[in-house]
């Protein structure tokens, strides 16, 4: 996915953009309101993330202003203050989720994907591989003709998979993807979503195969 | 607030007071004047009588002799039943009347009648000497006429104008302080329509006063207007402080936080890696005590000023409820919602209702297991309840009151990060509404189960 993300804390823009990288997203950085202008007037963004303090003016009013320019780009504003301090609601200003600073970047991607979920028509995030197609934008996983709509971490585990299919990967790669720092979990999970995983392929072109004390990897059925 | 002293009974008693103090004052006019003028009427009466019985003295070879005019005394019985006395004295003898009528100290000079009061026979008596010369111009006479009176009939006059002055003074006393306190009533109907202005207003409304107000009471509405302006300042700088603070501590925070992540992605040793969870872990608990407290702070902040408006509970719990569902995907934990379709009107601060619920709900998600269900119902009985039931470790035995102290957390929270003041805001929350924070296990089976009951309107 394309981001925009309008940050005047330096460091913390470069943390965000490099974490966002890693997953594979594509991210332009603007510092003030004025390069987020330049940068919307000239390329097409999935996700606007929008900071509320900045140096040359009140996010809100950059969100007020697209709303009226009836841009429909989703923004999810990062805000440090707390929601009870806000008397303006910033969902009412026209922003599409918020999350508040510091976030979980797990948390940060399944707001992004609830806001594009909810916007429909944009285009689908779809990966296929042997005949199976998966929709990380819907949560669904498609073959033969039918879908299915897939558990959040069951998802989050098809993804690693589908980003390189044949590749093998370690159970604690898969947990460092799968939890949050937050969830107390132990290599047994990943066996159980592995499963789960498997029940899902079942009757597809792909499937999941145990790689004997490496990991596991996506191979044709 | 002590009460001090009313100025409506002050000003009511200084008004009185000075009524009482006029109408004894007219009322010793009223009894001097008047007593001066019975005296004078007596002094004039009894003069004339003196003078016309020594116009009929005459002269004779034989000395003086008089033929008591009866006109004269007779004159006098008008007033009364007073006594008449009455003495002639000539050459030092009297020639007629009464011989112990005491005589004037000083022998009246021509012309001039002397006055004097004085007790003869058991009375008070006035008596009025008048002198005549009598007799041929070579051998004039001095004759002294004495006439007296006693003062009954005017001590009488006397006791009926003390009487009138007494009705009169005690009246215009009375019709004097039914207007005093009418005037002080009326005198302070500025001040109780300033007050008006001000007990009328709304507790978040600092605008100015605008009341119409006498030049006397407008240094007063100055200060009180100056004195919301300052109030108004600062909660505006409380408000902005909270937030400023807020700010302040989350942004390094989310930096630290963000680069954290990315280093946990990049290392590859897991003894590395525990370590930067652990740091994220940590990280993670302080964020969320500086966001509790500062929400904390807000809360009670906000709870003297509660900004209150007519709001759906249903979309609010709707729209709560929509908002926390990405945080409990990531979980596998299904959020489940089972309002009314009416709307359900309260009246109440919507921000604070919802932060009460997100803190709730925040609880569910935290402790429940992966792949269950929390649901929160609206019901609509007596009171209003927005319950939020889960599936996970529930709150243990013993007594649950304690979890809404700032702090306080379960005896079974184990090793999952929290502030221990989620419950203490939600129960602020509940009862700045006037309603409760019930707090117990799920009767339909494992978890915790959490009430926010609110009174109907």
């Amino acid at each position: 996915m394309r981001f925009l993300l309008i940050e005047d804390n330096a460091k913390l823009a470069g943390a965000v953009m490099e974490r966002l990288q890693l997953d594979g997203h594509a991210v332009d950085h603007a510092a003030d309101l004025d390069g987020a202008k330049a940068y919307i007037s000239a390329a097409d963004y999935d996700l606007i993330l929008l900071d509320i303090m900045l140096p040359d003016g009140d996010g809100r009013e950059f969100l007020q202003d697209q709303r009226k320019a009836e841009k429909r780009t989703p923004v999810i504003v990062l805000t440090a203050r707390s929601a009870v301090s806000d008397r303006v609601s910033l969902l009412d200003l026209g922003a599409d989720d918020y999350i508040t600073k510091p976030f979980d970047f797990s948390e940060l991607e399944a707001r992004c994907r609830a806001v594009l979920r909810r916007q429909g028509g944009v285009a689908a995030n779809r990966k296929t591989y042997s005949g199976v197609t998966l929709d990380s934008t819907a949560g669904e996983l498609a073959f033969a003709g039918s879908s299915h709509s897939l558990r959040n971490r069951e998802l989050r585990l098809l993804e690693v998979f589908f980003n390189a299919p044949g590749r093998v990967f370690s159970k604690s790669h898969l947990m460092d993807r799968m939890f949050a720092f937050s969830d107390e979990a132990s290599e047994n999970a990943i066996e159980v979503y592995v499963a789960r995983c498997r029940k899902r392929l079942d009757g597809s072109g792909a499937k999941i195969e145990t790689v004997r004390g490496l990991g596991y990897r996506m191979v044709e059925a | 607030m002590t009460a001090g002293t009313s100025i409506r009974q002050r000003l009511f008693f200084q008004l009185a007071g000075i009524a009482a103090l006029l109408s004894v004052a007219f009322f010793l006019v009223v009894q001097v004047v008047a007593e001066r003028a019975a005296e004078g009427t007596q002094d004039d009466i009894l003069s004339a009588s003196a003078i016309a019985i020594a116009d009929s003295l005459r002269s004779e070879e034989s000395g003086v002799t008089l033929e008591l005019p009866y006109s004269a005394l007779s004159m006098l019985s008008t007033i009364n039943e007073d006594r008449v006395f009455y003495r002639v004295v000539a050459a030092g003898e009297t020639l007629t009347g009464y011989e112990d009528l005491p005589l004037p100290d000083e022998t009246p000079q021509l012309g001039l009648p002397t006055f004097e009061t004085l007790s003869y026979r058991g009375d008070e008596v006035r008596s009025v000497s008048v002198v005549r010369a009598v007799g041929p111009a070579t051998n004039l006479q001095n004759v002294v006429v004495t006439v007296a009176q006693t003062r009954l009939g005017l001590e009488a006059i006397s006791r009926r104008i003390t009487a009138t002055a007494t009705g009169v003074g005690a009246g215009f006393f009375l019709v004097a302080t039914a207007l005093s306190l009418w005037a002080a009533n009326l005198a302070l109907r500025p001040i109780d329509r300033m007050t008006g202005a001000v007990t009328r207003r709304g507790p978040k409304d600092l605008r100015p006063v605008l009341a119409e107000t006498p030049t006397e009471l407008a240094p007063l509405l100055e200060a009180i207007n100056s004195f919301m302006g300052r109030l108004r300042a600062s909660l505006t700088r409380t408000e902005d402080f909270i937030a400023e603070a807020a700010h302040r501590v989350r942004t390094p925070l989310a930096t630290v936080r963000a680069q954290a992540e990315v280093t946990h992605r990049k290392l590859q040793k897991p003894e590395h890696k525990q370590a930067i969870r652990e740091m994220i872990r940590a990280i993670d608990e302080s964020s969320r005590s500086a966001e509790q407290m500062l929400d904390h702070a807000m809360v009670t902040f906000r709870a003297d000023s509660l900004a209150v408006e007519q709001l759906n509970l249903s979309a609010l719990v709707e729209e709560t409820c929509e908002r926390l569902k990405p945080t409990a995907d990531i979980r596998d934990i299904a959020i489940r919602t089972k309002a009314p379709d009416e709307p359900l009107m309260f009246e109440g601060d919507s921000i604070l209702l919802q932060a009460a619920l997100q803190n709730i709900i925040d609880n569910a998600i935290k402790y429940s297991p992966e792949d269950s269900e929390i649901t929160v119902r609206v019901d609509a009985g007596a009171d209003l309840r927005l319950t939020v039931s889960d599936q996970g470790r529930g709150f243990g035995a013993g007594d649950h009151s304690k979890l809404t102290t700032r702090f306080e957390r379960g005896g079974n929270v184990g090793n999952i990060v929290g502030s221990g003041l989620g419950l203490t805001i939600a129960d602020e929350v509940a009862r700045v509404h006037g309603g409760t924070l019930e707090i117990g296990n799920n009767p339909e089976g494992v978890g915790a189960c959490v009430s926010l009951v609110l009174p109907r309107l």
